[in-house]
Formats: structure tokens, C-alpha cells, sequence
């Protein structure tokens, strides 16, 4: 065997001749076939689009979550400083309406679900189905509001911290470390123990400390994105910082950032909704889900007249969870269409 | 003598989602005892097909279609899954191309080629540590001892991949299937460990099937060679026929895109266009939008693998097999290049020259 | 380095941050407008100046804001809490009282989880696309979208109420090492633990996915090793990276969860403690609270990174 391998160097060195590569690229075809890959190039968002789109589950989710924004919205007349922005009324009664007043005598506290009550009376003798529609209004809103605020925040912090390094980039996440010591729930009541309860509240009370953890992300995408040699490559060719961060780093950051948001929403909806169930949400007669949940606490163990009302309980905690569970299921598609491979657990109200 | 390996008509097929990917097409070769078998072509011709094959590692979404892998006699593809385990690792062993990557991270690498060691050859774990010991320093890893509990980040690429040689010899294979040994590594580290695979697999009288795109890698370590393009092998032959008389125009092409010193020509040679995208193959010959020397009748038939010497189809004794029509029905043209080759001493040339064949 | 002084770097350098988390602590309360004393003032308006001054004094709310968390922190470091604004009982008593029930539901919820969840993510990640997969990954979201308080709630609707399995509130209070107090931790348990059983079945699920893709699983199969050792000898050790990195939040998110839950089930830890004081405006006794949530976090942060430091032998070398 040895022997053989001898014999190559022996016989000396290769000269191939006559392989003429332009005999091919002159030439006229002599198929069809055709080189490259078939089909352009779509772009990563393009394509991100598509996929969501095949995705059933998330796209039904889609719909739940617009359907139930606008009944929200539809649910109840709305004035803006006496402009009458919209006019309808799913809901048959205003939340706030004590049937045994205002409509029917005979309907008591707690009474069951019926043709006209579908999902029955609660404990101040009000109609559920009505408070479950309008109820969407505070927990929809505030989720999408207090998301917009801490994504849009952490993204700049993060990029910043990410982008200079070195000593901001230490003091910037030590200050995120130790925002994570705490439980986001647990700022967001320590903040409405103080400031007290109500809307524009709550909203401060999420969004105040829940920008830490989009912070955190940015900036390990940054971090990751800046030591890619396209980067490098970038700056080689001349081109400026800030182009550089914008047209190679933030697109990249975008989608775990985009799919945290999205799963986001709903910690801070059972965040406010979870407030609320402690009593330091909205005001009491306040239809929000939480605390719809809260005025039926005691009821649990040993409702009037021996029986327990149970509708009271399933029907507000339902809704939160049908849009908690929407909205997740979004953010997931979003994660499958994007790749971003995110688990999603990040921080802004609870969990 | 029966030969160690012999694989026959294999196919491979992927589902996708972008279709149906015909990985391998009808592929047979055959691999003595203590042979070292070549198998070369580009990235995408289906080689690490063929090797993840002969383990039957073979995943979804791939599945092996047909065929029969005969080692030692007895058709692989039709074990049950024990029988094969027994052979994987012990009879039949596989070195990967990037170490980093085949070695588990967590795990000490002298634990990780005891493993193999404990489990098929009945050892107790002191004597397969101080076989793997033993087997570290046969590789020339230095301080084998120490070196044993350490972790794969601690060594250098030369050295993990000569972990991954040990892990591969550990358990004295009859064959050893090494996708791109030494791609991974400097030039001058594959030397070396070209070197010593050689020389291991004559010492442990081991076969191995060499997986590579580099032609020079098949150089130093082959006896035999098999080049593969889009699925499909289209040229079998010993190494030195392959180089010093190639006979598929794909073959001809790869040498003479090897660039020499003071070769006089201004621009690289290459061949032109990339392999075509396995989904998509061309009509007939796959190879022939990139042919020069390709005709019309190469779009409408797939030519077979042919003996050069007797134009039939060949089979597993074939000397020397090529996949071109000019070797059944003969091109118009025929295949005009040429074979020339510096003598070693005086400077004399001599000439092979392939005209014009009318058949 | 070895993984003692490992440990020992990660200790020393979790101390600035125990600062950070007291210094946010006072600061949330002592620099809001509104001191228990105003509060306290407001509600009795023939409270003089020089009442209300001796108040202050008493309670240590005099004094520029710098010199009141000096005094507090100092005390703190001793172990002085302060005193129960109304009854004057100290809170350290109070609050060891109630840690120990917290603890047990905590424990509780996380060997819940992951005896739970380590197990369904290996299964999914292996069957994964197939029946068994699709329908745990549903389970698994739903365990993080399902609010915890409503989790709890409709448990006791069920099992409670209808079913009378277990009972609501234990009727005379058993000290908690008692083997009956098992049965009443069961549901509240269970609450608080779903939400991490769900986080943690996901990431087992991704990271075994990813694992399992790996080139030395591969390595290991043309071993001849049996699939078993595979899965749970090479991929698992890896895969568990991904979840012990999620050990702090997941803490974190048990530890803000069992405020919630103890009110739903009435237990009687430092969640429950902490709602009445916020309730009663007890400052003391919420600063407690919130000093030992940040420590409770931190604490598990220092326990997933040793964690960590023993599962990976890359981590040491940095």
C-alpha cells in the first residue's frame, strides 16, 4: 500500500489542460434548467408575515384579541369633553346599574344567569354581562398602553448601554439588577399603596419600573449584534455610528424584543387585574375584572341564602384569562414566525 | 475475500418543505478490509449522507428509500435497533467534522471516550480509563493522564479533534467513517493528522471511508477514490488513476481548478456555475450546464455509472467506472482535454492525450 | 478557577446590589409626598405642631432623608425592623412569624413545578410536532396566562366547594410542621406553583429542541449508546442550563405570586401580612417586607449562578 502512495510524488507533477470554462458561459443553453435559487429573496419581515399567517392557532388568537378590543370599545357609549366619540352600546346596561332600582324589582343580589341576565347579577344587584364587556376597557388599555411605554423606553436604554459598553453600560445594568430584585407586582403595589388607586395609576405603577427588563434584552442583543462581523465590516467600509446602530443593530433587536411585548401584555393585564383583586386597583364599583373578582372574595365560601355564586367568580376570571391566553398564544406565533427564540420570560407586571 | 462494506444501489431521499431532495441516487461502492476508501465532491453532493448512512443515523425528515449496506455480510438496514447500536461505535466508528461541536461540553472528554468503551466492551471503568489513557497518548495528545478529566474547552482544535480520533479507535472499529477529519483545522494541524489517521488505521488495521472536498486530503491518505456530484456518484477509481487519468469531465474539472505555481494563466481556473440545488436537478446529466464539453443528447438521459474500458455498466469490480455518455454512446466531440505530467528527474513530458473517439 | 472562589466572587459581588435593593426600599417610601404621620394628621386635624413633631421624633421621621435611612439601615443590619406603628410589637417577630409559612408554600410551589414540568418538557421535546407535544405546549401556556388569584379561586370552587376534597381554611391553626398542614398547603400550593410549571415545561421544551440538534448528540447516537443515556445523560445536563437561568424570575414571580395567593386562601405568611400593612399604612412592617422580597430574589440569583457554575464547566473560566 505504501508503495502506491510513492508512486504519486514518483511520477511527478499534474497539468490538466483543455477544461475551458468559457466554452460553457458562451454557449447557448443547452436546457432549461436554470442556476440560482427560484423565487427573489423575500424580506425576513415579509416572511415573518407569512408564516404567522399559516399559523392558525395564533391568528384565531388574533381575532379573539381584536374582537374583544372592540367590544370594549362598542360596549358602552363614550364622551370625550361632550364630543360623543362613539354611540353604541353592546352592552344592554350601564355598569353601573342596579337593576332592582332602575329596571326590574324582582331581580335580587346574586341572582343566576338568565335569558335576560346571561351571565347573572352580582353582589350590588348589577348586570354581569354588561360589567364583562365594558370591564375589557381598563385591563386592554392599560396592558397595550404601559407595553408601549416600557418597550419603547427599554429599547433606547438597552441600545444605549449595549451600544457605548464599558463603565455606562456597567452603572445602566446595575441599576436594571437591582430593579430585578423586586417582583414587578410588588413595585407596581407598593407604588399605588402610595399614589392610591386609579387609572392613570396603575399605568405609572406598570410602567415605572417594567422598562428593566426590555432593557436588559437590547442591550445582550446589542452586545451579541456588535460583535458580528458584519458590523465590523460596516465600520470598515467607513460608515457612520449611529447608521450603523440603526440599520444593522436595532433590526435585529427587534423581534425578541417585539415577541417579549407581546407576551408582555399580558402579564400586565393579570398584573392590574391582580391589583385590583387586592383592592388597590380601581375604585370598588369600578367593572374591572380584577376587581369585580374582589367584591365576590367572601361570597366563595358561603354565598347568600346557602348558594354559591359562582358566576361571579367564573365569568370575570374567564375573561382575563381568554385574553391573557390570546395574546400569549399572539406572542408566541409572533416568536415561531420571526425565529427570534425567545421563552418569553421577561418581566412588566407579574410572572 | 468478501470485502468489508458493500453498499448497494442506497438511496436518500429528504422531505422538506421545499419538496422532495434526492440526497443520494442509487449509490454503490464497496470497501475492503484495511482499504482507505475516498469519497470527494462540494458541499450538497449528499457525502455526509452516505456516511450518517452506513450508521443508519439517518433522521427525519430523511429516510433511507432502498438499497442494502452489507457490512461483514450482513444488511445494516435491516437490523433491529440493538443490533445496530452494538455495531455503532464498536465495529463501525465515526470521526466528525468539527470537534468542538462532537464533543458534549459538560463532560470530561477522557469520560466521554471511556463511555463508549465501558458500554460495548464490558470493561470496568478503571480499566477503560486506563485504556482511554492509552489511546489519548497513542493520538498524541501530551499529559494524557491529566488530561483525561479535563473539559473540551481546555484543548486546542488539533487536540479535540484528535480526542474525537481516539473516541473514533477506541473500541478498535473495522471501519472508520470520517466526515471532513481535518477540515476544520490549519493547514499545517491536517498534516499532521492526516499523518497519523493514515498511519492509526494501518497500525489497527482499520478501513476508512474519508470524507472530503479537499482533493489533496484524498491524495495523502487513499488507495481508492469515489467522486460524487448532486447525489450521484460519477467516477470511481484507485487514486492514482483518478488523478493521473481522469476520465468524468467533473473530475477534470476539480484538478485543473487547483491553481499551480507559474502555471502562466492570468485568471483562476474554476468551473463555472455552483452544484445545482438538490430539489432542482437538471435534465439528464446533472452536471452538463457546467460541461464544457456537454452536448445535446447529456440533457436527455442520465448516463449510468460505465466501466471506461469495456463501456458497460459497471459494477463493483470495476476498475475504473466514469458517468458519461462518451463512455457508452461517445460524444460527437469526445472529451477533449489533456493530462500532462512533469517528469520527476529529466523534464521529459509525457503526453496523454484524449481525441477523438468515434464509437 | 475552582468552584469555591467561584462562589465566593459571586457572593461579594451580590453585596453592593443588597444596598441598591435597601436604598430603593426607603426610598419608595420616604421620598413619596405623604409620611404615615401627615396621613396620620389628616385624619385628626386637632393634632398640634408640637404633637405632631414628637410623633415624628418617636417614630425616627425626623431628620433629613439621608440620615433616616442611615438609622434605618444600620438598625437593620442588627436586625431591628422597627416597631408595629400601632401596638408597638417589633417586626422582626412579626415578620419571623410569618416567614416560615411563606417558605413552605414557596418550596411547596417549586418542587410542584418541577416535578412536574422537567418531566412533560423532556416528553414534548421528543415527541415534538406529535400529538403529545402539541397538546402540553397548550397546557403549558394556558398554566401562564390563567391569572393566579383566579387560579386559586376557582380550585376552591371545585375542589372546595362542589367536590369537598380539601379543605378551605385550616379551622383551628396547626403549627406548620404538622403532618396534617400538608393536606391544607396542597391547594394553595398548587396555585402558586402552576404559573412556574408552565414557564419552566416551555424552556425545558426549547432548549432540549435545541439540544437535540446538537452535533454531539449525534456523536453520542454513533456511539451505539442507548437513546436513553442520550436523552438523559447529554442532552438533559445541557437543556438544564436554560432552566436554571430561569430560576431567579421564576422566584422572583413565586414570591410576588404568594402575596396574592395567601390572601386568596388566607395564609397566614408575610404576602398576607404585607396587603394588611399596605392596608393599615404599617411603613415599618411593609419596609420589612419589601427589603426581604429583594433579598429572597437576590438570594435565588446567587443559587441559579452557582447553580449554573456547577452545571457547566465553560462558566468557571471567565
Amino acid at each position: 500500500m505504501t508503495d502506491q502512495r510513492q508512486t504519486h510524488s514518483d511520477r511527478g507533477r499534474i497539468r490538466i489542460t483543455g477544461f475551458d470554462s468559457d466554452r460553457v458561459t458562451e454557449r447557448e443553453p443547452l436546457s432549461d434548467w436554470t442556476d440560482g435559487t427560484s423565487g427573489e429573496t423575500v424580506g425576513r419581515w415579509r416572511r415573518g408575515l407569512q408564516r404567522f399567517k399559516r399559523n392558525w392557532s395564533a391568528m384565531g388568537a388574533l381575532a379573539i384579541v381584536v374582537l374583544m378590543s372592540l367590544i370594549a370599545f362598542f360596549a358602552r357609549p363614550i364622551e370625550v369633553y361632550g364630543f360623543l366619540i362613539q354611540p353604541f352600546a353592546l352592552a344592554p346596561y350601564d355598569p353601573t346599574t342596579i337593576i332592582y332600582f332602575t329596571e326590574d324589582p324582582s331581580v335580587g343580589i346574586y341572582d343566576p344567569p338568565s335569558r335576560e341576565y346571561p351571565m347573572g347579577i352580582d353582589g350590588s344587584g348589577r348586570d354581569l354581562f354588561s360589567r364583562i364587556l365594558v370591564g375589557g376597557r381598563y385591563s386592554i388599555s392599560i396592558g397595550f398602553i404601559v407595553v408601549g411605554l416600557t418597550a419603547s423606553f427599554g429599547l433606547i436604554y438597552g441600545a444605549i448601554s449595549g451600544y457605548y459598553g464599558g463603565n455606562v453600560d456597567e452603572l445602566m445594568m446595575r441599576i436594571v439588577d437591582t430593579i430585578f430584585a423586586f417582583p414587578g407586582l410588588i413595585l407596581a403595589l407598593i407604588i399605588v399603596a402610595i399614589l392610591g388607586g386609579g387609572y392613570w395609576q396603575l399605568v405609572l405603577a406598570f410602567s415605572l419600573f417594567g422598562w428593566a427588563g426590555y432593557g436588559r434584552l437590547v442591550r445582550g442583543e446589542v452586545l451579541q449584534i456588535k460583535e458580528n462581523e458584519y458590523v465590523l465590516a460596516a465600520k470598515a467600509l467607513g460608515a457612520r455610528d449611529r447608521s450603523v446602530v440603526f440599520r444593522h443593530i436595532a433590526p435585529n433587536a427587534m423581534p425578541p424584543l417585539i415577541v417579549l411585548a407581546s407576551l408582555n401584555i399580558g402579564s400586565v393585564v393579570i398584573g392590574v387585574a391582580a391589583l385590583g383583586f387586592l383592592g388597590l386597583g380601581m375604585d370598588p364599583s369600578t367593572a374591572e375584572w380584577g376587581t369585580m373578582l374582589d367584591e365576590t372574595r367572601e361570597t366563595l365560601i358561603q354565598g347568600p341564602g346557602g348558594q354559591i355564586p359562582w358566576w361571579a367568580t367564573v365569568y370575570p376570571g374567564a375573561a382575563i384569562f381568554t385574553f391573557v391566553m390570546s395574546m400569549n398564544l399572539i406572542g408566541d406565533g409572533i416568536n415561531d414566525a420571526l425565529d427570534a427564540q425567545q421563552t418569553g420570560v421577561g418581566r412588566g407586571g407579574d410572572d | 475475500m468478501a470485502p468489508l462494506l458493500e453498499v448497494r444501489d442506497l438511496t436518500v431521499r429528504f422531505y422538506t418543505q421545499e419538496g422532495v431532495v434526492t440526497a443520494v441516487d442509487n449509490l454503490s461502492y464497496r470497501i475492503e478490509s484495511g482499504e482507505k476508501f475516498g469519497v470527494v465532491g462540494e458541499s450538497g453532493a449528499g457525502k455526509s449522507v452516505t456516511a450518517l448512512s452506513v450508521l443508519r443515523l439517518i433522521d427525519s425528515p430523511g429516510q433511507i428509500e432502498s438499497g442494502e449496506i452489507l457490512f461483514k455480510g450482513e444488511n445494516l438496514l435491516e437490523m433491529s435497533e440493538a443490533e445496530i447500536r452494538s455495531i455503532r461505535g464498536n465495529e463501525i466508528a465515526m470521526i466528525f467534522q468539527d470537534a468542538q461541536t462532537a464533543l458534549n461540553p459538560v463532560y470530561t472528554v477522557g469520560g466521554q471516550i471511556a463511555e463508549a468503551i465501558e458500554h460495548h466492551l464490558d470493561h470496568t471503568s478503571e480499566e477503560a480509563r486506563a485504556r482511554t489513557i492509552q489511546l489519548l497518548d497513542r493520538v498524541g495528545i501530551p499529559e494524557a493522564e491529566e488530561r483525561f478529566s479535563d473539559y473540551p474547552h481546555e484543548f486546542s482544535g488539533g487536540m479535540q479533534q484528535r480526542a474525537i480520533i481516539a473516541m473514533a479507535l477506541s473500541c478498535d472499529p473495522d471501519l472508520i467513517v470520517a466526515d471532513e477529519p481535518t477540515t476544520a483545522l490549519d493547514v499545517t494541524i491536517e498534516a499532521q493528522i492526516l499523518d497519523e489517521l493514515r498511519e492509526l488505521a494501518d497500525d489497527f488495521d482499520t478501513a476508512i471511508q474519508l470524507i472530503t472536498h479537499d482533493l489533496g486530503v484524498i491524495a495523502e491518505v487513499c488507495d481508492r477514490v469515489m467522486v460524487m456530484y448532486a447525489g450521484r456518484p460519477v467516477e470511481k477509481a484507485s487514486v492514482e488513476e483518478l488523478y493521473y487519468d481522469p476520465k468524468h469531465p467533473y473530475t477534470v474539472g476539480l484538478m485543473s481548478s487547483i491553481p499551480r505555481v507559474g502555471d502562466g494563466r492570468e485568471r483562476l481556473q474554476t468551473i463555472p456555475g455552483t452544484m445545482p440545488d438538490l430539489v432542482e436537478l437538471p435534465s439528464g446529466c446533472s452536471f452538463h450546464p457546467r460541461c464544457p464539453f456537454a452536448e445535446q443528447q447529456c440533457t436527455r438521459s442520465e448516463p449510468a455509472l460505465t466501466d471506461v474500458e469495456t463501456g458497460r455498466e459497471a459494477t463493483m469490480d470495476t476498475e475504473h467506472g466514469a458517468a458519461c455518455i462518451e463512455y457508452t454512446e461517445g460524444l460527437s466531440q469526445g472529451l477533449t482535454y489533456s493530462i500532462e505530467v512533469d517528469g520527476p528527474t529529466d523534464g521529459t513530458v509525457e503526453q496523454y492525450v484524449e481525441g477523438d473517439r468515434s464509437e | 478557577m475552582s468552584l469555591q472562589r467561584f462562589i465566593l466572587k459571586r457572593v461579594l459581588s451580590v453585596i453592593p446590589i443588597l444596598f441598591g435593593v435597601s436604598v430603593i426600599t426607603f426610598g419608595l417610601f420616604h421620598l413619596t409626598p405623604g409620611d404615615p404621620v401627615s396621613q396620620l394628621v389628616a385624619l385628626n386635624p386637632d393634632v398640634s405642631p408640637a404633637d405632631e413633631a414628637r410623633l415624628r421624633e418617636r417614630w425616627g421621621l425626623s431628620g433629613p432623608v439621608w440620615e433616616q435611612y442611615l438609622t434605618w439601615i444600620t438598625n437593620v443590619m442588627v436586625g431591628d425592623f422597627g416597631q408595629e406603628l400601632r401596638t408597638g410589637r417589633d417586626v422582626s417577630a412579626i415578620v419571623w412569624r410569618r416567614l416560615p409559612e411563606t417558605i413552605a408554600l414557596g418550596v411547596f410551589g417549586w418542587v410542584f413545578a418541577l416535578v412536574i414540568a422537567i418531566p412533560t418538557g423532556i416528553y414534548a421535546a421528543v415527541n415534538k410536532d406529535r400529538l403529545g407535544d402539541t397538546v402540553s405546549r397548550f397546557i403549558a401556556l394556558s398554566g401562564i396566562s390563567i391569572p393566579n388569584f383566579w387560579l386559586g379561586l376557582m380550585l376552591i370552587l371545585i375542589f372546595s366547594m362542589y367536590l369537598g376534597l380539601f379543605p378551605v381554611l385550616a379551622p383551628s391553626r396547626l403549627p406548620l410542621y404538622h403532618p396534617d398542614m400538608l393536606w391544607y398547603l396542597i391547594l394553595p400550593g398548587v396555585t402558586i406553583g402552576t404559573a412556574a410549571a408552565a414557564s419552566i415545561m416551555r424552556v425545558m421544551r426549547t432548549s432540549m429542541t435545541e439540544e437535540l440538534n446538537k452535533e454531539y448528540v449525534t456523536a453520542a447516537r454513533a456511539k451505539g449508546l442507548p437513546e436513553r443515556t442520550v436523552i438523559l445523560k447529554h442532552v438533559l445536563r445541557n437543556s438544564l442550563i436554560s432552566v436554571v437561568t430561569l430560576a431567579a424570575t421564576l422566584t422572583a414571580g413565586i414570591v410576588a405570586g404568594s402575596v396574592v395567593v395567601e390572601v386568596v386562601f388566607n395564609w397566614p405568611g408575610l404576602g398576607r401580612e404585607f396587603i394588611a400593612a399596605i392596608d393599615s399604612r404599617e411603613i415599618n412592617i411593609v419596609m420589612a417586607i419589601t427589603l426581604f422580597t429583594g433579598f429572597f430574589v437576590i438570594l435565588a440569583n446567587l443559587v441559579a449562578d452557582i447553580l449554573y457554575a456547577a452545571l457547566d464547566p465553560r462558566i468557571r473560566y471567565d
